[in-house]
Formats: structure tokens, C-alpha cells, sequence
């Protein structure tokens, strides 16, 4: 039924944008500020209200809605400790350019500023971390507020946006109108591509000897997979993505060369040093995909498409830079090259990347009979085909996950990058989990980072969500132990868990989820079979594995390929 | 390099925080920045003077570009333009160097807006190096305080050539 023309007070206009946005499914946990709104939400049949066990567990699960459906996420809590528990959350989706809608009480206007009880300015706090933010004072302003915020979250580079409550705004009343459009002066993100810009493209691509597509997760967020696919195959070009580009292009087409970076596959990174046309889509030229920036693609006519002008030049300077939305310029793109297609031979360059892929393929040892985190990571692969979605955390399992799981579909692999948040695959996972089901949603966490979210177990279990919780336990906060092995002469500070780690299995039950653990290589098919097959609620499986793995290849922290450290190194196979 | 930046944004709570924040984020410079309203009164314009080598200048504005407030970002070192400054110094004004500190004033095109036996304040106003060289001249009589706006700076409209026959007297 609709509300519009009615007098409703702050709280009803809320629930009744969030209704017109499509909003039904938000994460929150209430308190003092926005009672008025529980007060609403409590007979509100439109939205699907999930409670979390801490506002941090909020801002991740709608993080991993958001990545899972392409939609904006929305969190709800109250002003003070419950906004600054979801900071965390907010920087993680800016970081990785995730659509958030986070709405926060705040305390009555009159005692802003006056350090009232549960006040902070959270405003001021989230400035630096979001697209935007707002404090409505006016509730004439709420509903084109919300509007400007859910337009401004999705549209462009998308992002987190704050909408700050105060408690007697939400008591006020006013006739409900919702903007149909929206016009803000200062924001009109630019679309297509200039077509002289995508002509000079076309043309490098026809000149270029050994062409490499390096993807990023701006890929996915555009919709663009098909187009690249196109590209990609339109003369069998190379493509090699980044942590958020996963999936953007399946990993099983020969013509994926993997993730490249500090922990990218050996040939994928030698590729990148070795190319002579690189083409950026939608990627950021982070530090942990470039290391030394002086020396990364040095030989290569560079071109950048991104939406976000800042993007572009930030860290790498390239030679053809094109501003706009990835499939209105890849669409473009493949127009231009189509009347006039590409005619090179690239079966040299692809000998020389054959010849790095068997110089240092990637590998573990598999042979003593214990278990391998690299061994768990494979068999899941074998096992889901693709057709899962992979919620990681942060750190060593988070890398191997990259190298050992072959993702083949856009957002079957959501992970926390530009932050590295420890503790985000926990509620990311169930966020999208409440999205997604038709395909199993699996959750990857080390030991360390599992315990910092650990908390919304119950809120899966509550939910009965069949989320399956991995957990790869080596009993050491396993990426520090590796830096510090390799770093600072394996002084392991701080870093062993083995005496104070709880029993997972334990937690589980106790979380109402079902427990398994193992730390046996034969019985790592049968437990996953069991997992993949439970479906009445949540499950947690854990797998003891060794301590002493490190992800290799690895590129050092600002190095370059002459830095570059391997397991093994064939020389006699790189001509 | 120095670069001044003319950037029109909404005038709306928290748009000079934004600003400062992005810069005190990203590590850039701010040399001075000064703000106020414009023809029109929900327009604000900030007149930033910053440096930096010529990628971090093309990051700042763009950057500048990328906040939802900013509407307008104009690079005006890259243009024809006229900047000012106006600053107020209290400078001690003993018996024997008055005469003195007032040739200055008058060399300068000075304005005394207050003054008592032991001190007067000068107001100066003109581009920051006239400001600096009237300051570096009255420091040896002893300097009380100086207050800076900062610059204030606009684009120098395209010269009209009126031609004569073009006039009409009405």
C-alpha cells in the first residue's frame, strides 16, 4: 500500500524509502537512538530485519550481501558504540568499493556536541572512509536524503554512504514524498568512454606483440565479465586478474593466467614484466599487484579504463588513459575492433608463458602424510567445480585460496583486499548467504581471524543458514609467522596459538552449528562430502594443518621479479 | 611547484572539513586556504594554495573532483589570473621611528587601522610577495603580530577590444 502523501513521522519515512529503494533484507542491532525505528520495524512486514551479535558482524554481512548480489547493502544501528563498531566494516567497503547504505542514530539534535550519552561524531569519523555521508536534522530531508545516498552508494565507483539519525529528527512528521530522481551538482559520473580515446585503443591492440588484459574487481562491479570474455577470446589474449577480479574471467579458460601480484602465479607475474600492451580494467595498480612501481610493466604501452578519474595515473603512469562505466567501454571497444579485428599471431607469446607455467608451476609437498592447507583448498575446488560461493578472510589461507581455487563466475569469490580485515569472511559469508541459495556459500578463515567475528555463528544458526565455516587451523597467525620467518629471523612474536586457541568444535555446538575437525589427508574428502551435503543449518569444520607452509611465489613488499621468491625454480625450462 | 586551486563547492555543513580531511589524509600540502560565499549564496568558493611535484598536483584535483560537495575545480595557475592577500600586522611604533614605519606604509599603499602609542596595525592588501617584503621591512622596529587571509584569487575574463566604430553612443 502506498505511503506517499501521508504524514509519517522520521522513523516510517525511513522503512518507507528503504521500501521504494527494494530494499528487504537489512543487517542492524538496535539501541537508545533509533528505538523509534525498531519501534516501526517490529510490525514492518517489507523488511527482513537480522539481528547481529555486534555492529561490526553488521557492516560485514552487508558487505558480502552487496559483493554476493551486486545490490547496496544496509546496516541500522544506534548512534555512539554502535556507529563506531561498524568503522571497521565502513573502510573495508570503501577500500573495496562496496554499495553500503549505513544508517546511524545520533542523539537529539539539541545535545549534539554537548558529549551526551552514547554520542559521537560519526560524521566526522566516517568522513575520511566513505563516498559520503549525512546528518539529517530535518526531516523534510530524510527521504531525498536516502534517496541521494543509495544513488551515490551504487552508482559510479560505488562505496559506503552514512546517513546519521538524530533521535527527535525520527520522531518528526511530514508528508511522504519520494524523489523520483535525483540531481546533485557535483556528482555526474561519466559513462561511456571518449570514442577517440577507444579508437587508440583499438589500434595498440592490433600492434601489440604480447597483449595482457589485467583485470580487476571493477570488472565484476560493472557487469562487464561478458564483454571481457569477448575481448579475450576475440583473438586469444591473455588475462591475468587481481584479488577482486577473480571470477571476472573463469579461471579454467586457457587463457587465464591466474592472480598476479605479491602471491600471483609465477608466469602471470612474469607476463606483466614481459608484456608489451597491458590494459588495466577496472584494477587500481595497488602496491600488492605492482611492488616496485619503476620497474612493474616496464616495457608495455599502458592503458587504463576505470569509472573513478583518481584512479588513473594514482600510482602507475599510462600512456592511454579512458574515463568510464567497463561495459559501455568494452562494449565500445569490441565495436571499433570488430571492423577492423585484430590480426596478430600470438602463439610466441603464449610459448614464452607456457615455458614460465612449467619453469614454477605452482606446487606443495604431498608425500609425508600430513595436512596441507593448499591439499583442503584443491579438494574443495574439485569438489563445488565453481559453482559455490567463497567467502575468504585475511592471510595465508586467503592467498592459497587464490591459487588452489579455480573461481569461474563474477562474485563466486568475495574477499577483504584493500583493508586485509582479519574477522570479515565470518559475517561476510552469512550476508551472502542470505542472498544467495542456490549454490552452497562457504566460508574460509584461519584460526587467528575466524575468533574476531566468531560471535555471529549464532546469528547463522539462529537464521538456520547452511553456511559451511572452514576453518584452517595451523595454530599460528600464519602470513605474520611467514614474515616473520622470512623477515625477522623467525623470531615468531606474538604469533603462536597453539596453548590458547579455544576447541573449535566445541565453539560450534556451543553456537548451535555442527562441528567437525580432522587433521588427517584421508579423511579430508569425506568431511568436506559430509559438509557440502548438510544443509539443515550452519556447519563448522575444521582442518589442523601444518604450521611451516608459506605461500610462495612471492614478490617482496616493493620488489620487483628479480626479487621474487619460489619454492622451485627450473631453470633449465625457461628458454 | 606551487598551484593555486579555485574550487566552488556546495555551501553545506562539514564542506571545508571534507576538503581539509582529504588532504590531511592523502598527505598533501596546504599552504593557505580560504574560504567564503559567492554570487550565489549556496555556492561557497575555497581558494587553496598547495605545491607538490606535478602527479600529486594532478591527484589533488582530481581528488578534489571526486567529493560529492565539489562542483567546480579550476586549476587557475594554468590560467590568466588576479591573486590577493590581506593581512594585518601590529608592528611596535615607539617615539623616533614612526615617521619612519609610516614612509613604509605609504610606499606600500598601506592602511593604519589602529594604532596607540606604543603600537600601531597596518593593514596590507596584494599578492602574498608584496605582503612578505612589507613584512621584512617593518620587522626591524619589532613586529607584534600578523594575521593572513590567505589568497583569494579569480580568473581574469578574456579581454574584450572594443573598436571604435563598434561604439554606439545612445
Amino acid at each position: 500500500m502506498s505511503q506517499t502523501g501521508k504524514e509519517l513521522n522520521g522513523a516510517e519515512i525511513f522503512l518507507e524509502s528503504l521500501r521504494k529503494e527494494g530494499v528487504d533484507t537489512i543487517f542492524g542491532y538496535p539501541g537508545g537512538a533509533v528505538l523509534g525505528i525498531y519501534d516501526k520495524l517490529y510490525d514492518c512486514d517489507f523488511i527482513h530485519h537480522i539481528l547481529v551479535r555486534h555492529e561490526q558482524g553488521a557492516a560485514h554481512m552487508a558487505e558480502g550481501y552487496a559483493k554476493a548480489t551486486g545490490k547496496v547493502g544496509v546496516v541500522l544501528v544506534t548512534s555512539g558504540p554502535g556507529a563506531t563498531n561498524t568503522v571497521t566494516g565502513i573502510a573495508d567497503a570503501y577500500m573495496d568499493s562496496i554499495p553500503l547504505v549505513v544508517f546511524t542514530g545520533q542523539v537529539p539534535s539539541k545535545l549534539i556536541g554537548n558529549d551526551a550519552f552514547q554520542e559521537a561524531d560519526i560524521v566526522g569519523i566516517t568522513r575520511p572512509i566513505t563516498k559520503h555521508n549525512f546528518l539529517v536534522k530535518d526531516v523534510e530531508e530524510l527521504a531525498s536524503t536516502i534517496k541521494k545516498a543509495f544513488f551515490i552508494a551504487s552508482t559510479g565507483r560505488p562505496g559506503p554512504v552514512l546517513i546519521d539519525m538524530p533521535k527527535d529528527m525520527l520522531a518528526k512528521t511530514t508528508r511522504f514524498v519520494y524523489p523520483d530522481q535525483v540531481d546533485i551538482k557535483g556528482y555526474k559520473p561519466t559513462i561511456s568512454g571518449h570514442s577517440q580515446q577507444i579508437k587508440k585503443a583499438a589500434a595498440a591492440f592490433r600492434k601489440a606483440k604480447r597483449p595482457l588484459l589485467y583485470v580487476g574487481g571493477g570488472v565484476v562491479m560493472a557487469g562487464a565479465h561478458r564483454e571481457l570474455g569477448l575481448l579475450a577470446q576475440e583473438a586469444g589474449i591473455p588475462v591475468t586478474m587481481t584479488l577482486q577480479g577473480l571470477g571476472a574471467f573463469p579461471m579454467t579458460d586457457p587463457l587465464s593466467l591466474g592472480m598476479l601480484g605479491m602471491h600471483g602465479t609465477f608466469w602471470a607475474n612474469m607476463a606483466t614484466e614481459n608484456c608489451d600492451l597491458l590494459v588495466s580494467l577496472g584494477a587500481r595498480f595497488d602496491d600488492r599487484v605492482t611492488g616496485n612501481t619503476e620497474t612493474f610493466a616496464r616495457n608495455a604501452y599502458k592503458i587504463q579504463v576505470d569509472i573513478d578519474p583518481t584512479a588513473i595515473d594514482k600510482n602507475v603512469r599510462v600512456d592511454l588513459p579512458i574515463v568510464g562505466d567497463l561495459k559501455s567501454v568494452l562494449a565500445d571497444l569490441l565495436t571499433e575492433l570488430s571492423e577492423k579485428p585484430v590480426q596478430s599471431d600470438y602463439s610466441d607469446w603464449w610459448t614464452m608463458i607456457q615455458q614460465w607455467k612449467d619453469a614454477c608451476p605452482l606446487e606443495y609437498d604431498n608425500h609425508d602424510g600430513k595436512l596441507r592447507a593448499q591439499f583442503v583448498l584443491q579438494k574443495i575446488s574439485e569438489k563445488v567445480k565453481g559453482q559455490a560461493v567463497v567467502v575468504t578472510d585475511v592471510g595465508q589461507h586467503q592467498m592459497w585460496a587464490t591459487q588452489w581455487i579455480q573461481f569461474d563466475h563474477p562474485r563466486s569469490h568475495i574477499t577483504s583486499g584493500g583493508l586485509g580485515t582479519m574477522g570479515f569472511s565470518v559475517p561476510a559469508a552469512i550476508g551472502a548467504a542470505f542472498a544467495v541459495t542456490d549454490r552452497p556459500v562457504i566460508s574460509i578463515s584461519g584460526d587467528g581471524g575466524f575468533q574476531m567475528n566468531m560471535q555471529e555463528l549464532i546469528t547463522a544458526a539462529h537464521h538456520k543458514l547452511p553456511v559451511k565455516f572452514i576453518i584452517l587451523n595451523n595454530s599460528f597467525l600464519g602470513m605474520v609467522r611467514q614474515w616473520q620467518g622470512l623477515f625477522y629471523k623467525e623470531k615468531f612474536s606474538f604469533t603462536d596459538l597453539s596453548a590458547s586457541n579455544p576447541d573449535f568444535v566445541k565453539v560450534a555446538e556451543a553456537f548451535g552449528c555442527k562441528g567437525l575437525s580432522t587433521d588427517s589427508p584421508d579423511e579430508v574428502d569425506a568431511l568436506l562430502d559430509a559438509v557440502l551435503a548438510y544443509n539443515e543449518g550452519p556447519v563448522l569444520a575444521e582442518f589442523k594443518v601444518v604450521k611451516e607452509e608459506m605461500v610462495f611465489p612471492m614478490v617482496p613488499s616493493g620488489g620487483s621479479m628479480r626479487d621474487i621468491m619460489v619454492k622451485r625454480l627450473d631453470p633449465n625450462r625457461l628458454v | 611547484m606551487k598551484k593555486i586551486i579555485s574550487v566552488l563547492v556546495e555551501n553545506k555543513f562539514g564542506a571545508l572539513n571534507r576538503v581539509a580531511t582529504m588532504f590531511s589524509g592523502r598527505g598533501f600540502n596546504i599552504h593557505s586556504i580560504s574560504i567564503g560565499v559567492t554570487e550565489d549564496p549556496e555556492v561557497s568558493r575555497m581558494t587553496i594554495v598547495t605545491s607538490g611535484e606535478a602527479n600529486i598536483l594532478d591527484q589533488i584535483i582530481k581528488q578534489l573532483n571526486r567529493l560529492i560537495d565539489t562542483i567546480k575545480v579550476v586549476d587557475l595557475s594554468a590560467e590568466n589570473h588576479v591573486a590577493r592577500e590581506l593581512a594585518m600586522i601590529s608592528v611596535n611604533y615607539q617615539k623616533g621611528i614612526r615617521s619612519e614605519i609610516m614612509n613604509i606604509v605609504e610606499v606600500f599603499q598601506g592602511k593604519v587601522v589602529d594604532i596607540t602609542i606604543k603600537s600601531i596595525t597596518i593593514e596590507v592588501t596584494g599578492p602574498p610577495d608584496k605582503i612578505d617584503a612589507f613584512i621584512n621591512m617593518v620587522s626591524p622596529y619589532g613586529i607584534k603580530e600578523v594575521a593572513r587571509s590567505g589568497l583569494v584569487a579569480l580568473k581574469r575574463e578574456e579581454q574584450v577590444v572594443v573598436r571604435k566604430k563598434e561604439v554606439h553612443i545612445a
